[in-house]
């Protein structure tokens, strides 16, 4: 689970959550948690060391700043470079590799929030898997007994990603209703 | 639009069958050498396409363009010599006859367009060799294996060297190695002939033989090259 959780671009989806309004970094700690943590919730560290790192990049801006009892608190407001880095990576497909279906449902998600098309990125994704099946089938077919085994162990891991990614698309409607408010 | 060089096209294909619309608005195209995977889930429409593009389903509405010979515009002998003249078909199963040898069996698409028994079996047995099945020729197909079966049935569709293939699962019936081998064989030996391919299957190992994919879904297609 720790390497899923990795492999995830905690900034990107940050940045997403980000394009339905400005959030302080409690609330987005809090919605990543309810969206994509699961039973691994974000540190407090990790979101205001990504958010700075967004800020330095001009990914983010600070929109208001409240004082209060404890720390003061930064509101973040996603600028128009986040808006089309967040779009970026959601149409970049993602290398074929083992645990990748966590960042594709982050993304399937995001999408939804966006209201981007979710569809797409599967596709998108199921192209880019199935041209690494060719690769690897064209070299199963030159190659020796050896070759053969290791090509295959892969092929039936990209076919099972290729199975979720078929079944998630059939479920879009399903996910879109579970994920967006009202 | 039929994309430039392309072999087979169709543009806009609808057929719905009583309350259910089988494909909405789909198109297609192949070129010639060019292996084409047909994928959707069940009841999609995948195979209904490949009928269509085939000549043997008519299409409610929308064009098909095979060499620049409009077959929406044919009549049945028309289609019925073009199917027997320049398409191969290759099923799931069930497209043996029972009662004729193998070597029969593939020399019998020669023997309906004319050819005198020995010649049509020298051309056959050639065939059984590349799709290494000629050690079944005397057999009928009840005799030999599944995957041998299958591989006779490739015989038979490549036997009067078509320029399209229409393969619809033809791997569906068998097991992993059986069904790679007749994958490897056959998309060899199209790729000898010219011949274009159009690969109906719901497995993507199989469809990973071929140069491109279009998946249908609701009727409709996508071609997924353009999403790479």
């Amino acid at each position: 689970m720790v390497c899923i959780v990795l492999r995830m671009s905690i900034g990107h989806t940050l940045l997403g959550l980000l394009e339905s309004g400005p959030r302080h970094g409690y609330d987005l700690k809090r919605a990543f948690d309810e969206k994509f943590g699961h039973d691994k919730p974000l540190h407090y560290g990790q979101v205001y060391s990504t958010m700075s790192r967004l800020l330095k990049n001009g990914l983010v801006e600070v929109d208001g700043i409240e004082a209060g009892e404890g720390p003061e608190r930064k509101r973040y407001a996603i600028t128009e470079a986040g808006i089309t880095d967040v779009q970026r990576w959601l149409a970049t497909p993602e290398k074929p590799e083992p645990y990748l279906q966590s960042t594709l449902y982050t993304k399937v998600v995001l999408a939804l929030l966006t209201h981007r098309d979710a569809a797409d990125i599967l596709d998108t994704q199921r192209a880019e898997h199935l041209r690494l099946m060719r690769i690897l089938t064209d070299r199963k077919r030159r190659g020796d007994l050896a070759d053969q085994l290791i090509c295959d162990h892969a092929l039936f891991h990209l076919e099972a990603d290729l199975r979720w990614l078929e079944l998630t698309s059939a479920r879009l409607g399903k996910l879109a209703k579970e994920v967006l408010p009202g | 639009m039929t994309p430039a060089g392309s072999l087979l096209t169709a543009d806009g294909l609808r057929k719905v069958y009583g309350p259910t619309t089988a494909l909405d608005g789909a198109d297609f195209s192949i070129h010639p050498g060019e292996i084409v995977a047909v994928m959707g889930p069940s009841g999609s429409g995948k195979s209904t396409l490949l009928h269509c593009l085939a000549g043997i389903v008519r299409p409610d509405a929308g064009e098909i363009t095979y060499n620049g010979q409009r077959l929406t515009d044919m009549n049945d002998t028309a289609l019925s010599a073009l199917r027997r003249s320049e398409f191969g078909f290759v099923f799931q199963f069930g497209q043996l006859v029972p009662e004729l040898t193998c070597v029969e069996n593939v020399a019998l698409p020669l023997r309906l367009n004319g050819a005198k028994r020995k010649d049509a079996e020298r051309t056959a047995l050639t065939w059984m060799e590349r799709l290494e099945v000629d050690d079944v020729r005397d057999k009928r197909p009840g005799q030999a294996s599944g995957g041998q079966g299958q591989r006779v049935a490739v015989a038979r569709a490549l036997v009067t060297s078509p320029r399209v293939l229409f393969a619809d699962e033809p791997t569906g019936a068998l097991d992993s190695l059986n069904g790679e081998r007749v994958m490897e064989l056959l998309t060899d030996a199209a790729r000898s002939t010219n011949a274009a391919v159009v690969l109906v299957t719901h497995e993507t190992r199989v469809a990973a033989y071929s140069d491109r994919e279009i998946v249908v879904r609701d009727g409709k297609s996508r071609d997924m090259e353009r999403l790479v």
